[in-house]
């Protein structure tokens, strides 16, 4: 359980980083939080040539709310940071219910939520929340100005992402939630802290009334990327109070197309998919209310 | 195969910067364990799983299996050498374990004491930790010993070791302690 040996270098600014992984193309790996590479490195199933660690680069570290309303976090905000930033939390509540799921707080205190979407792990909490808020990854390149990948072009399958030979992921943009719009997160995990067997981030928006207008979901632990699904269709039209949660979860449960492993079967896979919908999503209609009166 | 590079960094752990020859593939628990002979911190899984290589990086808990040596330079690094009075009295959590029957082995428990010590110090002397919070600051360590409960129980016992160590409670302001 030791890594094999690799090549270390040590940038100190973001131009120096992209220089290197520019000549180290396809031989170059970057080292962020190290949470999830390191383990891949010991247990030998990666051996990149030359590690290309970033964290010695200023100013990667910031969580910021842009005008519209979106979070934006660096490349080397840690999820213990993330988890404790109160603007982002102000704007994007479910960042939060989300990051407090990732792990333990050992792993959150090292590991990035940047380096965690670029592992692409469809386990992960952040890239459905990714996928969830129509976010993007920035990514950076040496002698070209940085490009914005949105979520559902980013995540090619598990474990692999369109971040390419010579690029750095240097930050992600979570996307604005819209008005009158409440969320909620649940995963079933078999301790606390590991990988979901399957976990549920939602959304549900309302109008005026208090109506349901837009119901959308993406899921852990079930498909090979993180899959948004819209399930409006089930509950549209009815006021809040009343809506039949468990037909959006059905829906759901129709639309995912889940693989079973070790730790849950496909059947039982998809049946979590209706479960956790259909308790997630009175939570997110109820957040939904007390954010409009928030707002009001 | 060709001889690997070497970097020489100042690993600054507690309280004391030495320095230390290594490939870049050291993991800082080896470099504690081999190169600075601190061997309280133990090597459970070395994949982040198990917790009993928890040390404290500026003050938080990490995985040292999880970290290189090299990026440790900087940083100052707590093991659970460094966690007892300089006097030698131990460390609250250390009091709490071993009041509580913490321990059985003792193998996962270096990982347990550091990771503890770090929690406590969220925690206002005086104030309480529930059995649910000690329970989450835990969740992250593996014994196949104790069963947990006299573990929760140290997490609560070394509150009061603290409160007590604190001397009479100054007139707090509730609610210091949310968020």
């Amino acid at each position: 359980m030791k890594p094999p040996a690799f090549g270390y270098l040590a940038p100190r600014s973001m131009e120096e980083a992209l220089a290197l992984l520019g000549d180290l193309g396809p031989d170059g790996k970057v080292l962020a939080g190290g949470q999830s590479l390191i383990p891949l490195l010991s247990m030998r199933l990666t051996a990149p040539h030359t590690l290309v660690d970033i964290n010695r680069i200023p100013g990667l570290a910031d969580v910021s709310i842009t005008e519209d309303g979106a979070v934006v976090v660096g490349a080397l905000v840690r999820h213990a940071d993330l988890l404790a930033d109160k603007p982002a939390f102000a704007a994007l509540p479910l960042l939060r219910r989300a990051t407090s799921n990732v792990a333990h707080p050992a792993i959150r205190n090292r590991g990035t939520t940047c380096g965690s979407i670029v592992h692409a792990d469809p386990s992960g909490e952040m890239t459905a929340i990714l996928a969830l808020t129509g976010g993007s990854v920035q990514i950076a390149t040496a002698g070209a100005s940085p490009r914005d990948v949105a979520a559902a072009d980013f995540f090619l399958g598990p474990l692999e992402s369109s971040l390419g030979a010579g690029e750095l992921a240097v930050s992600v943009r979570f996307g604005a939630p819209e008005a009158r719009t409440g969320s909620a997160f649940l995963e079933l995990a078999r301790r606390r802290g590991d990988y979901a067997m399957c976990g549920a981030a939602v959304t549900v928006a309302l109008d005026e009334s208090q109506t349901v207008t837009e119901v959308k979901a993406a899921y852990l632990s079930v498909g090979p990327v993180p899959e948004v699904h819209d399930l409006t269709a089930a509950v549209a039209g009815r006021p809040y109070a009343s809506a039949d949660w468990s037909a959006a979860g059905d829906l759901a449960a129709s639309l995912v197309e889940p693989e079973g492993d070790l730790h849950a079967s496909a059947d039982y896979r998809r049946r979590l998919v209706a479960v956790l919908t259909a308790r997630a999503l009175p939570l997110a209609a109820t957040d939904a209310v007390d954010r409009s009166k928030v707002a009001a | 195969m060709s001889t690997e590079e070497l970097f020489t960094v100042g690993l600054a752990v507690n309280g004391r910067t030495q320095p230390v020859t290594v490939p870049a593939r050291r993991l800082l628990s080896d470099a504690l364990r081999h190169d600075l002979e601190l061997t309280g911190t133990h090597v459970g899984c070395e994949h982040g799983v198990c917790g009993a290589c928890t040390v404290l990086l500026d003050g938080k808990p990490v995985r040292s299996c999880l970290m290189f040596a090299v990026q440790a330079e900087g940083h100052q690094v707590t093991t659970v050498e460094g966690l007892a009075a300089g006097d030698g009295r131990p460390h609250p959590v250390q009091q709490a374990f071993r009041d509580c029957h913490g321990l059985q082995c003792g193998f996962c428990t270096p990982g347990f004491l550091t990771t503890i010590a770090a929690a406590l110090e969220n925690y206002e002397p005086g104030a309480s930790i529930s059995d649910g919070e000690a329970r989450e600051i835990v969740g992250g360590n593996l014994c196949r010993c104790t069963g947990y409960q006299n573990i929760v129980k140290a997490v609560g016992r070394a509150q009061e070791i603290r409160t007590q160590r604190a001397g009479p409670t100054p007139e707090h302001g509730a609610g210091q302690d949310g968020g």
